[in-house]
């Protein structure tokens, strides 16, 4: 399986213990995540709610593409970024 | 009602706000400098009344969604439930007897859980919580693995209760006053706004409603002259504690009190509100009772009219009490400012459980008021905390 980077933003350091980025292997953005999951336990339902939904004040990003499909390809040596959305004003 | 057993030695009021949780000492002092969970919107903080002290908190930001949080040191360290309350999958709906429209077959999705309630003193370890959209949850290891309970989130009735969980009431539809029976472990009621107050006599497997002799201003009478069964907008509700036989709620129609009578078909609530002042009505969010008196209850009316401003009748801030079950009110306004529009929240008021009892309440412009002579007089407490929408009391070493 090709091997990504999960970049994140400070809002889940405390998930990651500040970790980032982190290289995890995966063929799609859901996987990715859930290969984070594994490894930091609650970090996906942070970013994914319980009906597989992007959450709506966050985005995941896949090199500079913003993607909502948790099924989007992932190819070796691309970047994941996750960040919280600009909301609020 | 929040929280009708506070701690015993209870010492701390804990204010959950827009932004975060404030600890407020009871015998005065500064605000913390770090709340807990700074930025996040604490919806309600609850102690442990059956003697572990274990505080949960729920939490939720607004990037990374609800959850629930734990705390067995009095809230000096807090860790995030393992697995925080959700809603069923849609697809797990796809075969089940739910109509067609019903909200559940398209996904609910939980934005916060709401309100946090503490299992029968017999269950140690068992929590409910009731959220929006509205659902019921439990946590049967002290708060942290939570379940929905199948009997209310899966019961085929409960989308036809709750407008099929449609928003209505601001901040979206609750679960709210999850009362469990302190004479009866499998006794549970709940409010939902709206819906109205449901009760299971076994443990959360079947619900019915009791909402009969309930106001619904907002719909027209029904053409055949009965009742409405649901649909009801109850905003805080209690079994009370010293006798569970006897139970209140502050609805948006009015301030009820139910005496339970053995073996009669169908239970009744008295609109116990009419005794109050009719220039002041009996429209509010918080209702509080006396922890040992069955015949005192505390009230903070707003203003219901027209178009709903929901803040102080007439800009003077007072608080209401019955001595006598409803059968009259006395005001109490000692203290409180003579021109302002608070806003008090459903879970913004509550004592501590001792004696002398301790009142304390929270507005939605950041204010805490308190009373040490049972509401006679009112002091400042705190000022310029963000909107507070739950007030609990709390045991902190």
């Amino acid at each position: 399986m090709p091997a990504v980077r999960v970049r994140v933003a400070s809002l889940l350091h405390s998930y990651t213990a500040g970790r980032s980025p982190v290289e995890v292997e995966a063929a799609t953005v859901g996987e990715a995540l859930s290969a984070m999951d594994r490894q930091f336990p609650g970090f996906l339902f942070r970013i994914v709610d319980e009906q597989q939904q992007i959450r709506p004040h966050m985005n995941v990003f896949l090199t500079e593409e913003r993607v909502r499909d948790l099924a989007t390809p992932v190819a070796a040596g691309q970047e994941i970024y996750i960040v919280g959305a600009l909301s609020g004003g | 009602m929040t929280q009708p057993v506070a701690p015993k030695g209870a010492n701390t009021w804990i204010i959950g706000t827009r932004k975060g949780a404030w600890t407020l000492k009871m015998t005065g002092g500064p605000l913390p400098i770090e709340p807990w969970f700074f930025g996040a919107q604490v919806h309600h903080v609850v102690q442990d009344p059956r003697g572990t002290g274990t505080m949960l908190a729920a939490v939720r930001t607004g990037h990374l969604g609800p959850t629930v949080y734990r705390s067995t040191d009095f809230g000096r360290t807090w860790k995030e439930a393992g697995k925080p309350p959700a809603f069923r999958p849609k697809e797990e709906y796809a075969d089940s007897p739910l109509d067609a429209d019903d909200a559940r077959r398209q996904g609910l999705t939980l934005d916060h859980l709401f309100f946090i309630a503490p299992g029968h003193s017999s269950q140690p370890g068992l929590w409910f919580g009731g959220s929006s959209p509205i659902g019921l949850f439990k946590s049967e290891d002290d708060g942290e693995t939570w379940t929905g309970v199948p009997g209310f989130n899966d019961n085929p009735a409960l989308a036809k209760w709750c407008y099929n969980f449609a928003p209505g009431t601001p901040d979206g539809p609750k679960c709210h006053s999850v009362q469990v029976d302190p004479s009866r472990p499998k006794r549970i009621l709940v409010g939902l706004s709206g819906g109205g107050l449901f009760l299971s006599d076994d443990g959360g497997t079947s619900w019915v409603p009791v909402n009969s002799g309930v106001a619904m201003d907002f719909a027209p009478p029904k053409e055949d002259g009965t009742e409405y069964e649901f649909g009801h907008d109850p905003h805080d509700a209690v079994i009370h504690p010293a006798n569970p036989k006897r139970w209140y709620h502050q609805n948006h129609c009015g301030v009820y009190r139910l005496d339970w009578q053995d073996g009669a078909p169908k239970q009744r609530w008295t609109r116990i509100g009419n005794n109050m002042p009719k220039d002041v009505g009996d429209i509010g969010f918080p209702m509080t009772c006396h922890p040992k008196d069955d015949k005192t209850v505390w009230v903070v009316p707003m203003d219901g009219q027209t178009i709903w401003p929901r803040t102080s009748v007439n800009g003077k801030p007072a608080v209401f009490r019955t001595r006598d079950a409803g059968e009259s009110w006395q005001r109490l306004d000692q203290g409180l400012p003579e021109r302002a529009w608070h806003t008090v929240l459903r879970q913004a008021m509550a004592h501590n459980g001792g004696t002398p009892l301790e009142l304390a309440f929270g507005t939605t412009s950041g204010e805490v008021w308190g009373s040490s002579d049972e509401g006679d007089s009112w002091k400042t407490l705190a000022t310029g905390l963000p909107k507070i929408m739950s007030v609990t009391a709390a045991r902190i070493d």
